[in-house]
């Protein structure tokens, strides 16, 4: 099934610096319509005033972190099936344990690759 | 205010029935017997023996404050109240510093990074995708800004953790009993003058340099 890679993405992350990378990362891979969040409070009130066909989030941020941010997506009726992928230094397997748990689409753990990111972000789009 | 004699034993209590005769003497309307008898009960109780228990309680309780007074002194010693005082903020300024000046640093390669990726859109074939290659790669190792912030972070936390647990040890055992000051280093070895890079508030910028040396 051919990706179509003009939907809009949302990435998460407190560090703008790695909002950078991910965005440059997304754009190499023809992701141009990126839109960015500082936590999870600021990326619902995103996802929920908008039309997004994937987000991308780090999972340590305050004061919404990205778990309990993928906790509200998946409750909301409208935007439970939308693929989330977590993107996180958070490697223990309970962390991992957690996300599945709560619905979690894929996990990349950091640092991490291009490959990597293009891969998951293909199977998840491909299940979507 | 009644001047009472401070000896001990059969001495201090011949004293006090002394003491004892000359305020009846001096107060002649006093009831005599009824002090006689307050004066004698007391006087039984603390001329009583400890008991052996008693006895040895009171040397456990002894040692247990020279040991407090010995701690106390030690902590003196290791002068607890530099580390919340001067150690631990120093520490994590130079941390946070860490943070600063590896996100900045980072931040210009990104925008150098994005430079090259216009410029690879502009180019075609093989040198387009070796120029897209070498700025993932770039993009991929810039990421250890994330990481090593995250782990600076916890870092900052097992010293604010340590911080507490000094400031309970210097509440317990109230403040140090002698003050050892820090005596001023001499910069007279190479040793002295290695004092590494300074925080950008307190460190001097080439112009200050430049100015300092033309004061020679």
């Amino acid at each position: 099934m051919a990706i179509d890679k003009s939907m809009n993405v949302l990435i998460v992350d407190d560090y703008k610096t790695m909002l950078r990378i991910i965005r440059n990362l997304l754009k190499q891979i023809d992701f141009n319509n990126v839109e960015e969040a500082s936590d999870g409070t600021e990326a619902l009130s995103k996802l929920r005033g908008g039309n997004f066909g994937l987000v991308i989030s780090d999972w340590n941020m305050a004061p919404m972190t990205g778990l309990q941010l993928l906790q509200e997506v998946r409750a909301d009726n409208r935007l439970k099936a939308l693929p989330f992928i977590m993107i996180t230094a958070e490697s223990k397997t309970e962390n991992v344990v957690a996300a599945k748990a709560a619905g979690v689409s894929n996990y990349i753990v950091k640092p991490f690759n291009a490959e990597t990111l293009k891969d998951k972000i293909e199977k998840v789009l491909a299940h979507a | 205010m009644l001047d009472f004699p401070e000896e001990r034993g059969p001495s201090g209590i011949a004293a006090l029935k002394q003491k004892l005769a000359s305020i009846r003497k001096q107060q002649p309307g006093i009831d005599s017997g009824l002090v006689t008898e307050v004066v004698r009960a007391v006087l039984t109780t603390i001329s009583d023996e400890l008991t052996a228990k008693e006895a040895s309680l009171l040397r456990e309780v002894e040692e247990l404050g020279r040991m407090i007074a010995s701690a106390k002194s030690d902590i003196a010693a290791l002068r607890v109240d530099d580390i919340n005082d001067h150690d631990i903020p120093f520490a994590t300024d130079e941390l946070d510093a860490i943070v600063d000046h590896t996100a900045h640093a980072t931040n210009a390669i990104l925008e150098s990074c994005e430079m090259l990726d216009e410029v690879s859109a502009t180019v075609s074939g093989p040198s387009a995708a070796k120029l897209q290659a070498a700025t993932t790669k770039i993009y991929e190792a810039c990421s250890f800004q994330d990481i090593t912030g995250q782990r600076i972070t916890k870092v900052v936390t097992t010293l604010k953790t340590i911080e507490q647990k000094v400031a309970h040890i210097i509440d317990t055992f109230g403040p140090p009993v002698e003050m050892v000051r820090r005596t001023a280093q001499h910069v007279s070895s190479d040793a002295g003058l290695l004092n590494g890079p300074q925080l950008p508030a307190q460190a001097m910028d080439q112009s200050d340099i430049d100015k300092l040396l033309a004061d020679f």
